[in-house]
This record gives structure tokens, C-alpha cells and sequence, in this order.
């Protein structure tokens, strides 16, 4: 054997630099604000909505196991949002300190990230709980980054309108978790979050539209005029407030919802009304952060009223035992 | 038997404290992750399987 004294020269090379620095610079925060965590939160609660509304039974723990998935799928689908808009991300201001643009994560890394997450959530859905659920799960993540993202953001106003489908599709995955199947229930919860999309989307555009301009995105205010934008924001407050008592009307919901439906769907069209009305000056863009902060308020308590009503329904209508699994 | 000394040249770079602290906090959650997903998919199991978990007749 023969002896050998092995002198190591670490050499700071700008390639080595280069290699290591988008690696190391990233701490787990950065990671978990790639999956979106504001939307991850709407898409949780949304879905918690869906599972619960669901009839049949579904093991509290396995009903966990869903909602963790979908809250992983959707932050998956953020993530590869992020990797594909990078570039554009920074040139908005409210992009450019994201992860990627900010150089914390690179891109190739943040695509990784997106990919496995992708890939585990639905496959742990499909064989934790069911496979028509994590089937819908890898669809939803498609369409948010596919048809959304890459095919219909930089090619037309009606982005939000189409792509908003998937921002909706939580809730029936969430239903779909517990049933394995679609129904006419499912298909309401869908369509509220569906026609509440343009309103509260196209308000923020109202008074962020630089920004999006900057980007070269083509969202509704910048290529059909704030005139049309204000029409068609008025047109889906009317849809969502029908849409939104409309689990009562087919009697999927009770009258207190329905009561509250009607009350909180008159305040949506009448904030809409308001930004239809006000076009100039700074009563514009204060009718437009209304609205937009209402639209928020709206959403969470219509699926509030739904969630603390069927969870009545499963603790008093059904056995508490069975609920629980005991 | 002579001694052969050889210098290596490597290509890498020196961690500051707080990049090393940085990968530490990645290294702990990737870990908690790796020990909660056999956990998860033992404890589906044993819900799936319910009270055909006590059955050893095979």
C-alpha cells in the first residue's frame, strides 16, 4: 500500500459559485412561498367545503389525507406557475421578489420541486383515497399550468374567464374524494367559484392594470377598455349571486344559507354597481379595492354558511360515532 | 516505499453560517417528510383494513 498525502486546493471558480449559490442562498420559506400559499389556503378551504357537503362517509384521517393532497397538488401547480412566468414575474412589481426572479431558487430547481410534488400528491390520492379524485387532481394541475398558464394567459383577455375553471375545480375534488364521482351538487360549488372569478379578477385589474401592461399580458381593462371590463364585471356579479343561492333553490342547502346567499349576493351586485357607476378618478379605484375586498368576504362566508351547515347536519342528522369511526 | 504527494484542485465553495444553516433547515424537513409518509400510508392501511386487521386466519 502506498502512502499518499493528498493536498486539497478549494478553488472558488465562478462556475463552481454559479453551481452552488442558487442551491444554497434558497431556505424552506422560499420553497413554501413557490406554492402559493395565499391561493393554497383559498383551494384548502374550498375543498375541507366540498368533502364536507359530500353524502356517504368518509374516515376523518383519510379525509386529512385528501385535503393534504389537493392543498400539495395546488401548491404543485403554483410552483410550475412560477418556474413557466419567471421571466415575467420580474417585471411586475408585485412579482419581481418572488424566489425565482429574486435568484433565491433557480428555475431548474423550482420545476423539480413543482414536478415531484405534481406527481406524489395525485399518486398518493389515488392510492390513499380514490382514483377518480387524484385522476381529477392531475387534471385540475394540467389545466391551471397547461391550458391556463402557458396557452391561455399571453393570448387572451378571457385568461381569467376559462382559466378560472381551474381555481374551481377544489371543491369538486374534495366531493369527489368522498363519492368518487361528479354530481349536480359538486357542479354548484364549481360554478360559484367559476362565475366569481372574472368579478374579483378583473376589479384587481382595474387598479393594477399597469402592471399587467408592463408584462404584456392581455387582461380584460387593457384590451377591451375599462368601460367593457366595468359591463362584464356587473354581468357575473348577477350570474355568481344567482349561482350562489341556488344550492337552497335545489335544496342542497338550508334557509339560513339561503338567506345569507341573497343578502351577500345583493352586496356583491351592489359593489359591482358601484365600480360600474364611478369610472374616473380616485372613487374609481376605491369602488374597485371594494369590490375586490367584498368579492374576498363573499366567497368565504358563502362556503362558511355551507361548511357550518352540513357539519350540523353530520354531527345531529347522522351518529357522531360513526362520524368519528369509533 | 517514497511518499507521493499530489495536489487536488477542487471546484467548490466555502458555505457561510448562515447558507449552511439554510441547508441544515432543508435537510430537517425533507426528513420529516421521508418519516411522515410511511406513517400516513401505515396508518391508511390500518383504517382501510378496520377491524380485518385483528384477522390473521391465512
Amino acid at each position: 500500500m502506498s502512502d499518499m498525502n493528498v493536498e486539497i486546493d478549494t478553488k472558488q471558480t465562478s462556475h463552481g459559485l454559479n453551481a452552488m449559490v442558487g442551491e444554497d442562498m434558497a431556505d424552506i420559506r422560499d420553497y413554501f412561498e413557490l406554492l402559493k400559499p395565499s391561493v393554497m389556503r383559498l383551494v384548502v378551504f374550498t375543498a375541507l367545503v366540498g368533502l364536507v357537503v359530500a353524502p356517504g362517509y368518509i374516515h376523518p384521517f383519510n379525509g386529512f389525507i385528501s385535503i393534504l393532497c389537493i392543498a400539495i397538488g395546488a401548491g404543485a401547480s403554483g410552483c410550475l406557475n412560477m418556474w413557466y412566468e419567471h421571466k415575467l414575474d420580474a417585471l411586475m412589481s408585485r412579482t419581481k421578489n418572488r424566489p425565482i426572479p429574486s435568484g433565491r431558487i433557480t428555475p431548474d430547481q423550482a420545476l423539480t420541486f413543482g414536478l415531484i410534488l405534481s406527481v406524489g400528491s395525485v399518486a398518493m390520492l389515488g392510492t390513499l383515497v380514490n382514483w377518480f379524485a387524484a385522476g381529477f387532481l392531475a387534471f385540475t394541475i394540467f389545466y391551471y399550468v397547461v391550458v391556463y398558464t402557458m396557452w391561455l394567459k399571453p393570448r387572451t383577455p378571457l385568461n381569467i374567464v376559462i382559466g378560472g375553471a381551474s381555481g374551481a375545480f377544489p371543491p369538486m375534488i374534495g366531493y369527489a374524494s368522498v363519492t368518487g364521482d361528479v354530481s349536480i351538487e359538486s357542479l354548484l360549488l364549481f360554478l360559484i367559484i367559476f362565475m366569481w372569478t372574472p368579478a374579483h379578477f378583473w376589479a384587481l385589474n382595474l387598479y393594477i392594470k399597469r402592471d399587467y401592461e408592463n408584462a404584456n399580458i392581455p387582461m380584460m381593462p387593457s384590451v377591451r377598455g375599462e368601460a367593457h371590463t366595468r359591463k362584464q364585471i356587473l354581468a357575473y356579479a348577477y350570474i355568481t349571486a344567482i349561482c350562489g343561492i341556488m344550492p337552497s333553490v335545489l335544496g342542497f342547502a338550508g334557509v339560513i344559507y339561503g338567506v345569507s346567499a341573497l343578502v351577500l349576493g345583493v352586496g356583491f351586485i351592489y359593489f359591482s354597481h358601484l365600480v360600474y357607476k364611478h369610472d374616473k378618478g380616485a372613487i374609481a379605484i376605491k369602488s374597485a379595492k371594494n369590490l375586490f375586498a367584498f368579492s374576498l368576504l363573499y366567497l368565504m362566508l358563502l362556503f362558511t354558511l355551507l361548511l357550518v351547515e352540513h357539519s350540523f347536519n353530520i354531527l345531529f342528522t347522522f351518529n357522531i360515532i360513526q362520524f368519528l369511526g369509533v | 516505499m517514497s511518499i507521493e504527494t499530489e495536489k487536488y484542485i477542487l471546484d467548490a465553495v466555502t458555505l457561510t453560517d448562515a447558507q449552511q444553516k439554510m441547508r441544515r433547515r432543508r435537510n430537517i424537513a425533507i426528513a420529516l417528510i421521508l418519516a411522515a409518509l410511511p406513517i400516513m400510508f401505515f396508518a391508511s392501511t390500518i383504517i382501510r383494513l378496520g377491524a380485518n386487521v385483528a384477522d390473521r386466519t391465512f
